[in-house]
């Protein structure tokens, strides 16, 4: 199936019972997929009548406690920046994909990863993060979806799914995943007092000590996640000093291209962080005793590249390799690792 | 001794934090009553605006969210879509609603969405200072129309009422003020009337109430009442503009 | 007529005097002896035996600061 399928399809197994999204290239089949099946399972589907519009009945409907999502790209993710921001504030747990575009402006619908600076920093106002899961194949669409449902529930955070459009649209075999049946209990949801005192779902602090407060709860909320949520895959990392650091699709390339040039006697490994946020920091820590250099290999003009800076702290060289609207191919990428490794003497 | 007026269920104690003579808190009591009336507390969720009525979630005693400013049309779609049995309403000013929030309301009037929307107009932004809002009438001063609106700067002001009973979505709305005690029943009565039409499935349903902001028209409140007669009522006319049987 | 009888939460008045102007026995006013703690002279009952426990004046009241019996 499809990769958007696949996410669309993952969600569906987590037990997602509402899906409010706005048409936009190259996310659109997920929506078109949930149109098909909700209504022949008991979901909601609702086309809303503008990205701001669905990202808020996302909030109402993750407010009643049940899992709901949306999905978009580049300017619809933009839109929905003001409610991922009291989402964030609000705690309420939801999954947002991101079939991701090339930007700035509507730029175009080729693959692209522009969107990491936004998605890892929060991307609205305000001090505050969500999870965001980089799948590498359209089985990870699936497994994904399943795992964001159930990060924001036990965390009561939003998560994001980001993707380039290429894996969105890619086939693969997928292996089904089983539908979730044990939820956690939402006592704090909005469904009607009865029985109970009323809840309260705001994001208002009137004085500067609340207001300080709650801010200190979410970091320490997002302490937790990075100290517990990391994830990362590794790829020939033990020896290697020329580190190569890519997400998402991109990974796939770079691991074809580093097979190549071991081939060659070049000492190449692969750091792919899963989580974008929390950054697997730790992963790149433990690497930099034996790395001689590290490659952020990105589809954007160098963002992840300033989280591995922040990790590396000076101590071996980082270095980038980006192209923009195009995946780059593996003869390509290897090419580049040949390069760095002379200059560099690995 | 018979009861003839208390505090409804459906408020908390807490006191408002509105201005002197604000009809904000009479339009906070009526909606309460109603909610009691059709015993509806338990069932209700209730969301706020941005605007004075941000900590109207302090005030309702049951389940209240808190929008972005002119969302909550959408939240409440959100939540009434998963919860269909729920009585579901929101409280908007006219910034809120009119302005920035007029996608929000106009969809979910034509998707004949099955909320209640109370729509508090005072005629400029009452939180923020009073700033001119789309119902600002033409001549009207504000703090960001100093020589009064005109037509040729602003345009003209919206109707919002007249504006949604042309949706086919819409079943029930009408408009109503709270400047007199005849006027003050009357508007009860509206309230009541779009929880019905909620309740009974027909499809959206608001009542645009005209409502005074003393502090900002820089009028003591009975003279604000006054105002609202002379000015407000004969652009903004009182009735029920939509209401949809079968 | 009818007797009624009218209590005040005195602690949430704002002095706006709408209930004031329009209770038709005129028998409102502000107590200009007494300072509530929002920093306003509270609504008293001059007349308490001309009450007709209509409830307009907590009709009008936007600060739930009356509550009204009738015989
Ligand atoms: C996105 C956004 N823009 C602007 C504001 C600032 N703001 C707060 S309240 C308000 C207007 C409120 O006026 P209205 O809806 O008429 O309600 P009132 O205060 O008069 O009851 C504005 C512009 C905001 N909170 N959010
Ligand atoms: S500013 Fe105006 S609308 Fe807001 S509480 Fe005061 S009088 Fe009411
Ligand atoms: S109940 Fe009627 S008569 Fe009595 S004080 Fe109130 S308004 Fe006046
Ligand atoms: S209407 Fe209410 S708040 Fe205003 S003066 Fe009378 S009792 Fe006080």
């Amino acid at each position: 199936m499809k990769g958007n399928e696949a996410v669309a399809e993952g969600a569906i197994r987590a037990g997602c019972k509402g899906f409010f999204g706005y048409p936009i290239t190259p996310s659109s089949e997920i929506a078109e997929y949930m149109a098909r099946k909700y209504p022949k399972i008991g979901g909601i589907f609702l086309q809303a009548e503008s990205e701001l519009a669905a990202i808020n009945m996302v909030y109402g409907g993750a407010a009643t406690g049940v899992r709901v999502m949306t999905a978009s790209s580049g300017p619809g993710i933009s839109l929905k920046q003001e409610g991922i921001s009291f989402i964030a504030e609000a705690e309420l747990p939801c999954l947002i994909v991101n079939i991701s575009r090339g930007g700035p402006g509507l730029g175009g619908i080729q693959p692209a990863q522009s969107d990491y600076f936004q998605a890892t920093r929060g991307g609205g106002h305000g001090d505050y993060h969500i999870i965001v899961l980089a799948p590498a194949s359209v089985q990870e669409m699936m497994d994904f979806a399943i795992d964001a449902f159930e990060l924001a529930d036990k965390y009561r955070i939003p998560v994001m799914i980001m993707a380039e459009g290429t894996l969105g649209q890619m086939m693969e075999p997928v292996i089904p995943r089983k539908m979730v049946t044990e939820f956690v209990d939402k006592p704090w949801a909005t469904t009607g007092c009865r029985g109970r005192q009323p809840n309260i779902i705001n994001t208002l602090h009137l004085t500067p000590e609340s207001l300080e407060k709650r801010n200190i709860h979410l970091f320490s909320k997002y302490a937790e996640i990075k100290a517990k949520e990391s994830r990362a895959e590794t790829f020939l990392l033990d020896d290697a000093e020329l580190v190569v650091v890519a997400f998402g699709l991109m990974a796939r390339v770079v691991k074809k291209a580093i097979m190549e040039v071991r081939r060659k006697g070049v000492k190449a490994g692969l750091i792919r962080p899963i989580t974008l946020w929390p950054f697997p920091e730790e992963y790149i820590k433990r690497t930099i005793k034996t790395a001689k250099i590290f490659l952020s290999v990105e589809i954007n003009m160098g963002q992840m590249l300033e989280d591995i800076k922040l990790v590396v702290n000076g101590e071996v060289p980082v270095d980038f390799y980006g192209r923009i609207g195009v995946n780059p191919n593996p003869e390509e990428i290897a090419e580049q690792l040949l390069r760095v490794a002379e200059r560099e003497g690995i | 001794m018979k009861v003839v007026a208390t505090r409804p269920q459906s408020l908390t104690n807490a006191k408002f934090h509105y201005c002197p003579g604000c009809t904000h808190g009479i339009i906070h009591r009526l909606i309460a009553e109603c909610i009691d009336e059709l015993d509806q507390r338990e069932n209700s969720i209730g969301i706020c605006p941005v605007g004075c009525a941000v900590l109207a979630y302090e005030y309702f005693n049951l389940d209240m969210l808190e929008a972005a400013h002119g969302r909550a049309p959408a939240i409440a779609t959100g939540i009434k879509r998963i919860l269909p049995d729920r009585c579901v309403f929101t409280y908007q000013g006219d910034g809120d609603l009119a302005s920035i929030g007029m996608g929000e309301i106009v969809h979910a009037s034509a998707r004949g969405e099955k909320i209640s929307v109370i729509f508090v107009n005072n005629t400029l932004y009452g939180m923020t200072g009073g700033q001119m809002a789309p119902t600002t009438l033409i001549g009207q001063v504000t703090t960001t129309s100093p020589y009064g609106r005109t037509v040729e700067q602003a345009g003209y002001p919206i109707k919002m009422a007249e504006l949604l009973a042309q949706n086919e979505g819409s079943a029930y709305i009408a408009r109503t003020a709270v400047n007199t005690p005849a006027n003050v029943v009357k508007t009860k009565k509206a309230i009541k009337k779009a929880l019905q039409t909620q309740m009974n499935n027909k499809g959206f349903s608001m009542v645009e109430i005209l409502s005074t902001c003393p502090t900002n028209w820089g009028l003591n409140p009975i003279d604000a009442l006054k105002w609202l007669e002379e000015n407000m009522i004969p652009n903004y006319p009182l009735g029920e503009f939509k209401v949809k049987e079968e | 007529m009818a007797k009624g009888r009218v209590r005040f939460h005195t602690e949430r008045c704002k002095a706006c005097e709408l209930c004031v102007h329009f209770c038709p026995r005129k028998i409102l006013g502000v107590d200009m002896d007494t300072i509530n703690l929002l920093g306003y002279h509270p609504v008293k009952v001059n007349l308490p035996e001309n009450c007709n426990g209509c409830g307009i004046c907590a009709l009008m009241c936007p600060d739930l600061v009356i509550e009204v019996e009738r015989d």
